[in-house]
């Protein structure tokens, strides 16, 4: 269940359109390391957690997610107002003008479509939450790669806050992961599937075969 | 009233980022004291701005909303638009 708050987690007041711009800044609404894929990445992974700390994480963090989906709409939104066709030519914003005007749909800056293929949902919490912290990294590294771009304060100040905001994630993945492997075997994390396979009590864990299919 | 509309937004927006930042830390440190407070501080001072802009200015989300006569949730502003 989720209620809309009308409001963004971080204001957006662009003065400036700058449509060349916006073609950029798209692709963390719907580019391969965007935040429609984190929102959708940890909301699916939730299901599959064991644990329920870890699934207030996926849950919380998956929801602050659609709020930077939605950020990151409104900073594309403002910077393609009142576009001159001659502004929409020489920016090259012409080739999404003809599919969308200047409505928003998630795609990422070369112009790919928004997919699911972008983000996995294992159903191995070690495995998505080793996923998680990448996909914090990989943001993290376009929004450093934007900002190199955008001179504009009213631009930067919402950027500079949601790059801020893949760091806090980062570390909380990390935490997450240490919980995670704090309920297993510690010789072996990956001795079997807690989300999956049949688990020994703890106390019997040296002496299992295991699951995970491999020869013990 | 003690803010303009712009400023007890402002507000609102700072303060639910504290709850946001410590509901996020508190997820993996259920047992932090001094969190736990900070916590409760904060989301105290944002229920009852939440509370304050709703019957000021519009409500922000369903909970807080007094409708009378019309249905002001869908008329007012929304966030994305400039001025939102």
């Amino acid at each position: 269940m989720w209620y809309y708050e009308k409001r963004l987690e971080f204001p957006v007041k662009i003065k400036t359109p700058d449509a060349s711009l916006a073609q950029t800044i798209i692709t963390q609404l719907g580019g391969p390391d965007g935040e429609l894929g984190a929102s959708m990445r940890y909301l699916s992974q939730r299901y599959a957690m064991p644990y329920n700390n870890v699934c207030g994480v996926l849950t919380d963090i998956g929801t602050e997610e659609l709020a930077h989906m939605e950020i990151v709409s409104a900073i594309v939104h403002q910077l393609t107002r009142n576009l001159s066709m001659k502004e929409i030519k020489e920016s090259g914003f012409d080739k999404y003008y003809v599919d969308h005007t200047t409505g928003i749909w998630p795609q990422s800056a070369g112009g790919e479509a928004f997919t699911a293929k972008f983000f996995q949902s294992t159903g191995d919490p070690i495995t998505d939450l080793t996923e998680d912290l990448a996909a914090e990294q990989k943001a993290r590294t376009t929004y450093d790669n934007l900002l190199r771009l955008i001179e504009d304060p009213d631009v930067r100040e919402p950027i500079k806050f949601l790059r801020q905001r893949e760091l806090v994630h980062f570390q909380r993945f990390g935490e997450s992961l240490r919980i995670v492997q704090d309920h297993l075997d510690s010789r072996n994390f990956y001795a079997f599937n807690p989300a999956f396979d049949k688990q020994e009590s703890g106390n019997n864990m040296q002496n299992r075969k295991g699951n995970c299919g491999c020869k013990s | 009233m003690r803010y303009q509309k712009k400023e007890l937004l402002n507000y609102i927006n700072v303060v639910s980022f504290a709850v946001v930042e410590a509901n996020l830390y508190l997820d993996t440190h259920p047992n932090d004291e001094a969190a736990i407070e900070y916590f409760n501080n904060y989301q105290r001072a944002r229920n009852q701005a939440l509370r304050e802009y709703a019957n000021a200015f519009g409500p922000l989300n369903l909970d807080t909303a007094v409708i009378n006569r019309e249905f002001i949730w869908a008329d007012q502003s929304w966030p994305w638009q400039l001025e939102g």
